[in-house]
C-alpha cells in the first residue's frame, strides 16, 4: 500500500466529502470516520484566532467565503513563485492552543469543520453540538505528503499584517485525510482516550 | 569561515529533510506491532510515507521546522564569537534555502525576525573539547512536543512520588499521560534529574540526542529507561493520540548530583520527527 502517489491508500475505508460541507454531511459524520476532503478549505492559527474574535471582523472583510468550509489549524511553509505562492510543507498545529476563540470563530463564521491535531476541549465541543460542525484530526508532522494533497494556494489573507505563517491561506485541496475525532452529537474521541489513559496511569502508579 | 557556513547549511537541509535511520526504523517498526487497518496503523503509514517523500524530495518532513538547538564541542583555540557569527549566517541563509519556516518572534512588538534568528535564538550551546575537530549536533525543536513538557520538584504528594527513582518513574508518566497527542506520539522522552530547574531542562533536552540504542550506562537507569517506555506504551495514546500501542519509541534518561535539599525532574518531549544531526568539521 505503501508509496502510492495520490496517497488515498494509507487511510483505509476513507470516504470522500466535499465542500463546502453541508449540514446532513456534517451530521452524518461520527467519532472514527475516516474522510478525504475535496474542495476549498481556509488556513489560521493563533494570530488569525485572536483577531476574529478581538476585532469581529464582517465576513465581508474576509476576501473569500468561509462559511461551510473547515477551517485548518495550519502554518504552512510557503514558497513565492512567479505566478503566486507554492505550498512546501503544511501539516497540522496544535488546536488546543485556541479552545478559548474556537466557539465563537465556529458561531460567527459558520464554519463547519475544525481541521487539526490533538483535538479541542469541551467549550468547542458544545459550539460544535449546537452550531453543526466537526472536528478532523490529520496527521501531525505529516507535512510534505499533506503538502501533496493541496492543489493550489488559491488566495490569502493577512499576509503582510501576520506573516505567511499566520495569515489565513485559502487552499484547494484533493483527498486531504483526516479522522472525525469530534462528531457534532458531543462525541469525543480525545476525551475517550484520556479518560482510558488516566485509568491506566492510575493503576501504574497506584493510587 | 565560509565552507563551515555552507556546511551548517547542509547540515540544517539534512535535518529537517531527513530523519535519522535509527528513528525511522523504529517508526516503521511500530507499524507492524499495531492492528492491521486500525488507526494507529494507518496514521503510521501515512507518517512513514511522508518520511520517504520529505527526504526524496528534500522538503522539510514538518511544517514547524522548530526551534533551532545546537551543541558545539570546540577545540582549544577556537573563537566561540567566530563560531556563533558563521552558525547566525547558515542559519539565515538556511531558512531561504531549506526553505526553513520563520519560527523567531520577538516578545514585546510580536513581530517574527523572519530569519529565525533573535535573541537567544537559535540557541547555541559550546563546550570545549580536546579532540582535534569541530562537532556541531543541530536539533530542530518543534514547538508542539516542546509545549509537552513538564518540571517537577519532588517530593509531589498528588502522584505519590518520593524524591527517588520511583518518584521520577511517576513524573515521567504523568508528563506524557498529561501530553496526550498533543506533541505529536510516538514520542522520545528526555529525563533531566538533579539540583537546579535551568540544570535539569538542558540536561532533558540533550538526552533526545542519544541514539534509541544508546542505554544509560548505569543500570538502574538503563533499567527505568526500559521500564518506563513499557509503562508509557501500556497508557494506550498511540500514534497522534487517536489510541494504539506505541506511544513512544525511547527514554533517556540523564542524571547530575543534587542538592541535599532539592530534587527536581524534567521531562522533555520529542516529537516522532525527532531531527538530530552532526557536522565534523
Amino acid at each position: 500500500m505503501l508509496g502510492n502517489e495520490k496517497g488515498q491508500a494509507h487511510m483505509v475505508n476513507s470516504r470522500n466529502l466535499s465542500l463546502p460541507l453541508s449540514s446532513e454531511a456534517v451530521a452524518s459524520l461520527k467519532t472514527g470516520d475516516i474522510v478525504l476532503l475535496n474542495g476549498a478549505l481556509v488556513t489560521g492559527r493563533d494570530k488569525v484566532h485572536k483577531y476574529l474574535v478581538e476585532q469581529r471582523p464582517r465576513k465581508t472583510e474576509i476576501p473569500f467565503d468561509v462559511a461551510g468550509t473547515v477551517l485548518y489549524h495550519c502554518g504552512p511553509i510557503m514558497r513565492k513563485t512567479d505566478t503566486g505562492y507554492a505550498v512546501v510543507a503544511a501539516g497540522p498545529t496544535t488546536s488546543i492552543r485556541v479552545e478559548m476563540y474556537e466557539a465563537d470563530v465556529i458561531k460567527q463564521y459558520g464554519l463547519r469543520g475544525i481541521m487539526g491535531k490533538g483535538g479541542m476541549g469541551e467549550k468547542t465541543l458544545r459550539a460544535m453540538q449546537d452550531a453543526g460542525c466537526v472536528y478532523l484530526h490529520t496527521i501531525g508532522g505529516a507535512a510534505a505528503y499533506l503538502a501533496d494533497r493541496i492543489m493550489r494556494a488559491v488566495d490569502v489573507w493577512k499576509l503582510e499584517e501576520f506573516g505567511s505563517t499566520e495569515a489565513m491561506w485559502l487552499f484547494e485541496v484533493e483527498s486531504f485525510p483526516a479522522i472525525v475525532t469530534m462528531d457534532a452529537h458531543g462525541n469525543s474521541m480525545h476525551k475517550e482516550i484520556e479518560d482510558l489513559t488516566f485509568g491506566k496511569f492510575k493503576e501504574l502508579i497506584g493510587i | 569561515m565560509l565552507k563551515l557556513r555552507d556546511g551548517v547549511v547542509e547540515l540544517y537541509r539534512k535535518v529537517a529533510t531527513s530523519l535519522p535511520p535509527d528513528i525511522e526504523e523504529a517508526v516503521k517498526a511500530a507499524c507492524l506491532l499495531e492492528t492491521e487497518g486500525s488507526t494507529a496503523a494507518s496514521t503510521l503509514a501515512v507518517i512513514a510515507e511522508n518520511i520517504r517523500r520529505a527526504r526524496e524530495t528534500f522538503r522539510p518532513m514538518c511544517q514547524d521546522t522548530g526551534v533551532p538547538v545546537f551543541y558545539v564541542k570546540v577545540p582549544v583555540g577556537l573563537s566561540h564569537t567566530e563560531l556563533r557569527n558563521t552558525i547566525l549566517e547558515a542559519t539565515r541563509e538556511a531558512t531561504v534555502k531549506v526553505p526553513l519556516r520563520p519560527n523567531a518572534v520577538d516578545i514585546v512588538s510580536e513581530k517574527n525576525s523572519g530569519d529565525n534568528t533573535g535573541e537567544g535564538f537559535p540557541i547555541i550551546y559550546f563546550e570545549e573539547t580536546s579532540a582535534g575537530t569541530l562537532t556541531i549536533d543541530l536539533m530542530l525543536k518543534g514547538a508542539g512536543s516542546e509545549n509537552a513538557g513538564q518540571l517537577y520538584k519532588l517530593p509531589l504528594p498528588e502522584i505519590g512520588a518520593q524524591r527517588d527513582l520511583d518518584g521520577v518513574r511517576r513524573c515521567v508518566l504523568d508528563a506524557v499521560q498529561k501530553a496526550q497527542g498533543r506533541g505529536c506520539p510516538p514520542y522520545v522522552i528526555g529525563v533531566g534529574i538533579g539540583a537546579t530547574k535551568d540544570q535539569v531542562t538542558r540536561l532533558a533536552k540533550v538526552q533526545l540526542m542519544r541514539k534509541l540504542n544508546d542505554a544509560s550506562k548505569v543500570r538502574e537507569l538503563a533499567e527505568l529507561e526500559q521500564q518506563l517506555l513499557r509503562d508509557i506504551n501500556s497508557l494506550g495514546i498511540g500514534p497522534m493520540g487517536l489510541g494504539g500501542r506505541t506511544t513512544a519509541l525511547g527514554v533517556k534518561i540523564g542524571v547530575n548530583h543534587r542538592h541535599p535539599a532539592s530534587y527536581f525532574v524534567d521531562v522533555s518531549v520529542g516529537c516522532w520527527a525527532m531531527r538530530r544531526g552532526r557536522l565534523i568539521w
